[in-house]
């Protein structure tokens, strides 16, 4: 091949690269080795982690959760088509991901309540950042409302972004584990966009006919960032009159993978699907009028509109939405209610365990249906650390999530975790915060 | 059927690397999973638990409940087996076949890393387990962040970014801090013509303004018009180098110099670090932020669209305002004492809603140690040795706009078949897919006519090179054969054939719900 192209040798082919900065050593690192030394090293790893859910019995949650991964979902999603394809921009051939997103997007709209969703974006705080970047647009308003339930990740995100927006961020706070929506900043201009979450950080139920009428009252745009399992069981973000939702998507067959690659779910109403962030998968047909599926609305996005695009996201996490869009369909209608009633039930009965240990109280009375917060007798860093020693992962510490977090543990129970599991973890976390 | 709908597949060359064997049937088209719906039909089971079945009533105030289950779809799982895996069979991927999508980098991606990314110990840990617990998920990100430091030439990096987009805005609001540490408030970042849309895009979520500098007759940044741009409210240049030409910036060091003696930074877009490797650093090319894709450079599948990753990594200058907590390994510690997590002083804060695409993370690290420093060398005079190979095999059959030595991947133009017969771009591309390839990336950069961005990447055998030159001097001369009606008729034996984007837009049927 060198030949053909009248070189003599390799490095004549970076003879384009400046000798002055050209690289006058060899990189300093090991040199490759075969697939069982990588297995090795990597294994050596991974043995390092103590909280691997195979070791430590997971009631942790916070957005990321220990749901049953059936065979079926890894079987199909990762199948290669899907999972060595690119951004599908010849349809012709790449209609297996472009129904599968279709399909995804049109889960993702049921559950909800709204009649368009995106194929997807990084997670579920860069979906509840988009949704701030849409509502400022479409309302004109740089003031965004953002509940201290939203989880705590995504509001420093979202100050972190606000730098380069513009936007000003400011924290409503929590009264007994809901909005105190009395408490906003006052003096401020009205809010373009106002965000809570459904269920919130604390898992609790906000009232979100409140924060509609909120909305109504200041002409901002309502975004609910929605738990899509325990969608299943509540009223969609839609039919509370939502504009947008936002939610993470990783409890539909994604790992828990130390937390990504997950899925950011981006739901809005028909009105402002021309501001919406990211692809759009959308049906139409081949030239023989055959049903085909294409990314549309493209003029949106950032390879047409470049400075002018609604959002700068071009790679998606489009295998998860694909694991996300098999999950569903291996859940089904019946069995979305019932895997979000089992981690009701659960959560009722690991709730009533927890509060039952000495010392241990409830950090608020509002209605829960997967996850719930508590309030230690000693700091929660500590009782984590005693709780692995039992083969727990006893949950999340609320310091620095919310006012006066530190005695304050966030557990998560999932349709995994079984009546013995959560009396054994009962009776650790007694010795433990004893 | 009428004659043009006769394809003639080439057999002529070698036969390697096609994936025209594949069974792309499409003779119907797929139901989706709706329609194949029946109701009382499923496929969840889930565990015994023994905890006590509290009715729905209970558990949920009336208020919160809704009144009727989401209706997903009722499918055992024999169907729905069938279904993904017959939508699958209506995908190319990597897997099937060379993939030269320009500026996408779509190599092979190593079973090896599957494997990793599915380890129970990497696979199955929580991402808010505190730092005690996660120890080797910790130290994974370090040798992970050293490796690309050293690969890239600089000092510290963040893993946190999901994509390449999402590295870029990282870059431009670490560049935003930087400046402000200086006490000043730039406006302007300066972008080629020929960069990625990202970059603007990128750019006004950052709160600058975009600055656009042509290329100049060469293919590269045009020095002068640099020049006449750059004054003390540039906040900085971002670079994509070697360009989306595939061609090496060879006035790096002046452009480097003129931007920093403004006090401006200069960014590195990483799409096509892959080029480089181990040849010349961004770090030493006076390049103060870095994104990587590792999904580009480090062969992390693209999962037809996404997941990515967007490390970027930063000059000693900037290191204080990494986003943040990132993992570290402990202060003065030794090689057993362990890592944690750090914010650091000036930090911008979190741009991820936990610690990056981690799964990603690993599945690269796992690539990295395969190559090694001298395999990773080997990979960018193996892209570059095939894309030169393209260049100069098909600058006969198709216009090389910019013909001298390219970098990784060669743009190619089919501006004379479209002068001479009415043929364009993509018709070529569209002819290319029955040949079992995918097609070239078409109309991008924007700056060439007709352009067709060829990126063979380093794990395509001469004899697929070969397979696919033959195919693409063959479509070249049907099209001058044929013309543009007969070209236009293609493809015929993909399991669509052309699509109309036009009405998918007018009349949007985003969801199921919405068909008509």
């Amino acid at each position: 091949m060198l030949a053909f192209l009248g070189l003599t040798s390799v490095d004549e082919l970076f003879d384009v690269v400046p000798e002055a900065v050209k690289l006058q050593r060899d990189l300093e690192l090991a040199d490759g080795v075969g697939e069982p030394d990588v297995l090795a090293h990597m294994e050596g790893y991974a043995d390092r982690n103590r909280a691997r859910s195979d070791r430590l019995v997971c009631f942790a949650g916070g957005g990321a959760y220990d749901h049953e991964i059936p065979s079926v979902t890894p079987a199909l999603a990762g199948r290669a088509e899907f999972v060595t394809s690119y951004t599908p921009y010849q349809p012709e051939v790449a209609q297996g991901v472009l129904q599968a997103v279709f399909e995804f997007q049109t889960m993702v709209a049921r559950i909800a309540g709204l009649p368009v969703s995106n194929a997807s974006l990084y997670d579920g705080g860069s979906a509840a950042v988009e949704a701030v970047n849409l509502g400022t647009a479409a309302t004109g308003r740089q003031t965004v409302w953002v509940s201290e339930g939203i989880h705590p990740h995504w509001r420093a995100m979202l100050g972190t972004f606000a730098v380069g927006t513009g936007h000003r961020i400011r924290t409503v706070p929590l009264t007994d584990g809901v909005t105190d929506w009395a408490a906003a900043p006052p003096g401020d201009e009205p809010p373009g966009v106002v965000l809570v979450g459904y269920p919130n950080y604390l898992g609790c139920l906000e009232d979100l006919g409140a924060v509609r009428a909120l909305c109504d009252r200041t002409g901002a745009l309502m975004v609910v960032g929605a738990d899509p399992l325990a969608a299943g069981l509540l009223r969609s973000a839609g039919d509370w009159g939502a504009d947008v939702m936002v939610g993470e998507g990783q409890a539909f067959g994604t790992p828990l993978g130390f937390g990504g690659p997950y899925l950011g779910l981006f739901a809005c109403s028909s009105s402002h699907v021309r501001r919406l962030p990211g692809r759009l998968v959308g049906e139409t047909v081949d030239v023989e009028g055959r049903v085909a599926y294409v990314t549309t609305l493209r003029a949106r996005e950032q390879d047409i509109r470049r400075e002018k695009a609604t959002s700068n996201v071009c790679t998606n996490q489009t295998l998860m939405a694909v694991t996300a869009a098999v999950q569903l369909g291996w859940l089904g209608t019946s069995g979305l209610a019932e895997v979000a009633t089992r981690c009701a039930r659960a959560t009722r009965y690991a709730r009533d365990a927890v509060l039952g240990v000495d010392g241990v109280t409830p950090w608020a009375d509002a209605p829960v249906v997967r996850e719930f917060a508590v309030r230690l007798p000693r700091p929660a860093d500590v009782v984590i650390e005693r709780m692995a020693d039992a083969g727990f992962l006893a949950g999340i510490s609320l310091e620095g999530a919310v006012t006066d977090g530190d005695h304050g543990l966030l557990i998560a129970v999932t349709e995994r975790r079984t009546a013995g599991q959560i009396d054994a973890y009962a009776a650790a976390l007694a010795k433990a915060v004893a | 059927m009428p004659e043009e709908t006769t394809v003639s597949t080439t057999t002529a060359g070698a036969p390697g690397g096609r994936a025209s064997s594949a069974p792309l049937l499409g003779r119907d088209a797929e139901p989706t999973l709706f329609e194949l719906s029946h109701p009382g039909r499923r496929s969840w089971s889930f565990r015994t638990t023994g905890i006590p079945e509290v009715p729905v009533d209970d558990l949920v105030p009336a208020a919160h409940r809704r009144d009727a289950p989401v209706d997903v779809a009722e499918v055992s799982e024999r169907d729905l087996v069938a279904h993904f895996t017959r939508l699958s069979h209506r995908q190319f991927a990597v897997d099937l076949g060379a993939y030269p999508l320009g500026s996408c980098t779509m190599k092979y991606n190593p079973k090896v890393c599957d494997t990793v990314a599915g380890l129970p110990g990497l696979a199955g840990v929580h991402p808010a387990a505190p730092a005690s617990m996660t120890q080797g998920w910790l130290g994974l990100m370090v040798e992970l962040e050293e490796t690309l430091c050293e690969v890239t030439g600089m000092a510290a990096a963040t893993l946190q970014p999901a994509a390449g987009a999402a590295g870029e805005l990282t870059g431009l609001l670490l560049m935003r801090a930087w400046h402000a540490a200086q006490g000043r408030e730039r406006h302007k970042v300066i972008i080629p013509d020929s960069a990625h849309g990202t970059n603007p895009a990128s750019v006004t979520l950052g709160g600058y303004e975009v600055v656009t500098v042509p290329s100049d007759d060469r293919g590269c940044v045009d020095m002068a018009a640099l020049r006449s741009v750059l004054d003390e409210d540039v906040a900085g240049i971002m670079l994509t180098n070697p360009n989306t030409l595939g061609l090496f910036e060879e006035d790096i060091a002046d452009i480097a110099a003129a931007v920093h003696q403004v006090g401006g930074l200069l960014y590195y877009d990483g799409a096509n670090l892959n080029a480089i490797l181990g040849v010349v650093r961004p770090g030493d090319m006076g390049f103060d932020i870095v994104h990587m894709n590792l999904h580009k450079t480090f062969a992390t599948p693209h999962g037809g669209g996404g997941p990515g990753a967007g490390p970027v990594a930063v000059s000693e200058r900037l290191v204080p305002f990494l986003p943040g907590p990132r993992p570290v390994r402990v202060a003065g510690g030794g090689p057993d004492d362990g890592f944690a997590w750090e914010t650091p002083a000036a930090s911008i804060g979190r741009v991820h809603t936990w610690h990056g695409n981690t799964l990603v993370l690993a599945r690269a690290l796992a690539y990295i140690l395969a190559n090694g420093g001298d395999g990773l060398k080997r990979i960018a005079q193996v892209a570059v040795l095939n894309a030169n190979w393209i260049r100069r095999r098909l600058h006969d059959a198709y216009d090389v706009p910019f013909d001298r030595p390219c970098m990784h991947e060669v743009v190619l133009s089919a501006r004379k078949l479209k002068s001479e017969h009415g043929v364009r771009a993509l018709d070529v591309a569209k002819r290319l897919l029955e040949e079992g390839f995918h097609a070239p990336t078409v109309y991008f950069p924007l700056i060439v006519d007709e352009a067709l961005m060829v990126e063979p990447t380093e794990t395509e055998s001469p004899e697929t090179l070969e397979a696919l030159a033959v195919a693409l001097e063959r479509i070249a001369a049907e099209a001058a054969e044929l013309g543009q009606e007969a070209m236009a008729a293609h493809p015929l034996v993909t399991p669509v054939r052309r699509v109309d984007e036009a009405r998918a837009a007018r009349h949007l049927v985003p969801t199921f719900d919405a068909r008509g």
